[in-house]
């Protein structure tokens, strides 16, 4: 009843906004929120193939499996990061983090 | 237009709901109110999932996304608030440059998608019960021709990410001071 | 009317589905307009009558174990009483801090009855009365109930006060804390159901209980709950005592209402959920052919538990968040994952020896209780020797 176009296209969408989340935001939580929404979107598209063109074989759904668990650990990793640089530096907006440019 | 099933009803409600959420994630000036439209979000996801016949995928989402990285989201804007928000601005000075590469980017992932076999098609019905969908997934995932590797590098990587968040996120040890005789 | 007693639900949604065919609907929307009502009765009827009946239970439990008499003025027995705080709090000024998020303080409330409400839809109360049998029915209970810490760290920040967000911050950490027990703990009863259906759970205790099975798994999970629901002695998250009564000092009137209501039927919700994972649900003498009379098994088994919460809320004294910490991390987390491998291993242990099911398991457990009191005892006496050491050395004797 519901074409696989449909999934694509609402996955395809969440991606774009996250990628303009990720590219046009200064706060560095912003930016790993718009990464969230990337791997989101990602995994609407795994389920989706998953479930339009290989029912019968599991790979699908344990890929998406795996694509929570690195989600979980990058943003309690990234999160802690960010925590750690604004007890040093009163601030997290990406673009005033800059001591290791030339 | 012809009249619409009622699954095609709640998936078009959904997926209007999902993506006008994950705009107002990237468009809210306010920190914690993207933070709260990200759980929106998250939930619109999860509804998705279950339209997918991927039950356990629904529930496992509402129970990480939304029980734990969401409220660490909310945790790390609470606790890195500056009071210049709101004075400067949300966006980088590229800005400009994102908004169309992510148009771009959009138009060129469909027409990727349009050619995939099977892009208009309709999905088939399952030929299990939906009850031995969960039983299957937990087998392929211990048999050791199926993904048990990867089952046990996530646990790994599992491992590895909370040491690392714990010792990241240590307040710095205080420092003792010599006592001068 | 023996049909009635022997499927009194099959009964019902027969002769309604008839009416509404017979009316012209199709028959999928006539089963639609019956799961709806059902949604209807089990809010808007039993759980509102569940919130005014139990804190009048509360305040008289209270009242006769601290000696007293509890309110016996309004209507007979005082049972009126919870209608009387009703009108009082309804009829209170509904104050919105300034400077307030307003869409969010006023949603918070909202997302703390309604995650506790969600939790109901996958209790099987009979035999052929569930809201819905879901295939992943214990992942659902856990999911939900990760919704209303969403809402406690809303309400702590909307009400733009220092003192709020600190008392959240305090109460997600200990939410967030006893999720992971808790999710170990009801490892447990999947195992021994092989399946996470609380429909499949109830339906494999018929001969014997899992509380039997896993004693263990069974206190860890009245543990857990005890804390996710905040109730004594882990309440920290509300008491008057502890930074001003936690989140929800800036909310007045029913909105406050609704956090209290919430909290009475969390506890009852989790009351019902050990009774259908831990004590077999409706099972019972005779519930097989009758169905309501598996309801009333039900009924009792959750009567039976939450009396247990409320005498041990008014025994117990309150403890402190460090103590909370301890508590879970260094003991019940171990605990917890001790016993899912040692089940496992008992369980299949007992599959291929052929040993009797009971008694493997309950030998493990009992083995896993006997090394933690060992434990237990031996760092006790350790910390008293310490504790002596140093009290003889402040004396000089």
């Amino acid at each position: 009843m519901i074409p696989l176009s449909w999934y694509l296209v609402l996955a395809a969408a969440i991606f774009c906004v996250g990628l303009y989340g990720a590219l046009a935001r200064r706060n560095a939580v912003a930016i790993l929120m718009g990464i969230e929404l990337m791997l989101n979107a990602v995994n609407i598209n795994l389920i989706a193939f998953w479930r339009y063109l290989n029912p019968g074989s599991m790979g699908g759904q344990v890929f998406a499996i795996i694509v929570f668990a690195v989600a979980a650990s990058e943003a309690a990793v990234g999160l802690a990061l960010i925590i750690s640089i604004y007890r040093r530096r009163s601030t997290v907006a990406a673009d005033e983090l800059n001591l290791l440019k030339w | 237009m012809p009249a619409m099933t009622v699954v095609q009803i709640i998936f078009v409600v959904t997926a209007i709901i999902t993506f006008l959420a994950a705009i107002m994630v990237v468009a809210s000036p306010n920190l914690i109110h993207s933070a709260l439209w990200l759980v929106l979000t998250l939930g619109g996801v999860a509804v998705v999932f279950l339209l997918l016949e991927a039950a356990f995928l629904a529930v496992v989402q509402v129970a990480i996304y939304i029980g734990a990285i969401a409220i660490l989201v909310i945790f790390a804007v609470m606790l890195t608030r500056q009071v210049s928000t709101g004075l400067a601005s949300q966006v980088n000075r590229t800005w400009w440059l994102a908004a169309p590469a992510a148009v771009i980017l959009f138009a060129g992932l469909i027409l990727l998608f349009s050619q995939v076999a099977g892009f208009q098609g309709l999905a088939e019905p399952l030929v299990k019960e939906p009850g031995t969908l969960v039983v299957d997934l937990g087998r392929a995932l211990v048999d050791a021709q199926g993904y048990v590797l990867p089952f046990e590098v996530a646990s790994v990587l599992l491992l590895a990410a909370m040491i690392g968040a714990i010792v990241i996120a240590l307040p710095p040890a205080p420092v003792v001071e010599e006592k001068s005789t | 009317m023996d049909v009635f007693f022997r499927d009194p639900f099959g009964w019902v949604s027969r002769t309604w589905n008839d009416l509404l065919t017979g009316l012209g609907l199709s028959s999928e929307l006539a089963t639609l307009l019956l799961q709806l009502v059902g949604a209807v009765v089990l809010t808007g009827i039993v759980l509102t009558l569940s919130g005014v009946f139990l804190t009048w239970l509360d305040r008289k439990l209270s009242a006769r174990i601290q000696d007293r008499l509890g309110p016996n003025r309004v209507g007979p027995y005082g049972l009126l009483q919870s209608v009387a705080d009703a009108i009082k709090l309804v009829t209170k000024e509904d104050i919105t801090p300034d400077g307030a998020d307003k869409v969010v303080y006023n949603l918070a409330p909202l997302l703390a009855i309604m995650s506790v409400a969600g939790l109901w839809a996958v209790i099987p109360f009979a035999p052929q009365l569930i809201g819905t049998d879901l295939n992943v029915g214990l992942l659902y209970l856990i999911s939900i109930g990760s919704i209303g810490t969403l809402s406690i760290i809303m309400a702590g920040w909307a009400s733009n006060n220092k003192y709020a967000l600190l008392g959240a911050f305090r109460t997600v950490a200990q939410l967030v804390s006893y999720e992971v027990p808790m999710v170990l703990a009801l490892i447990i009863p999947t195992m021994l159901a092989g399946s996470m259906g609380m429909g499949d759970i109830v339906a494999r205790q018929r001969d014997v209980w899992f509380v039997v099975l896993a004693p263990l798994a069974a206190l860890i999970f009245f543990i857990s709950s005890l804390a996710e629901v905040g109730r004594t002695p882990f309440d920290l998250m509300e008491a008057e005592s502890e930074i001003v009564a936690g989140f929800n000092i800036e909310y007045s009137g029913m909105k406050f209402g609704m956090f209290y209501v919430a909290e009475f039927l969390h506890a009852f919700t989790i009351s019902a959920l050990t009774a259908t994972i831990f004590l077999g649900g409706w099972q019972g003498p005779g519930a097989a052919a009758f169905p309501l009379l598996g309801l009333v098994y039900f009924l009792i088994k959750t009567a039976f538990v939450y009396f247990l919460l409320t005498l041990i809320r008014f025994t117990l004294p309150r403890i402190r968040i460090d103590q909370m910490n301890d508590l879970n991390w260094k003991f019940l987390t171990p605990l917890a994952l001790a016993a899912v491998i040692l089940t496992a291993v008992a369980d299949k242990a007992a599959l291929e020896a052929g040993w009797s099911r009971t008694g493997a398991l309950l030998a493990a457990n009992g083995a896993i209780a006997l090394v933690t009191v060992l434990l237990l005892g031996r760092h006790a006496r350790s910390l008293r020797r310490r504790l002596e050491a140093r009290v003889a050395r402040a004396t000089g004797s």
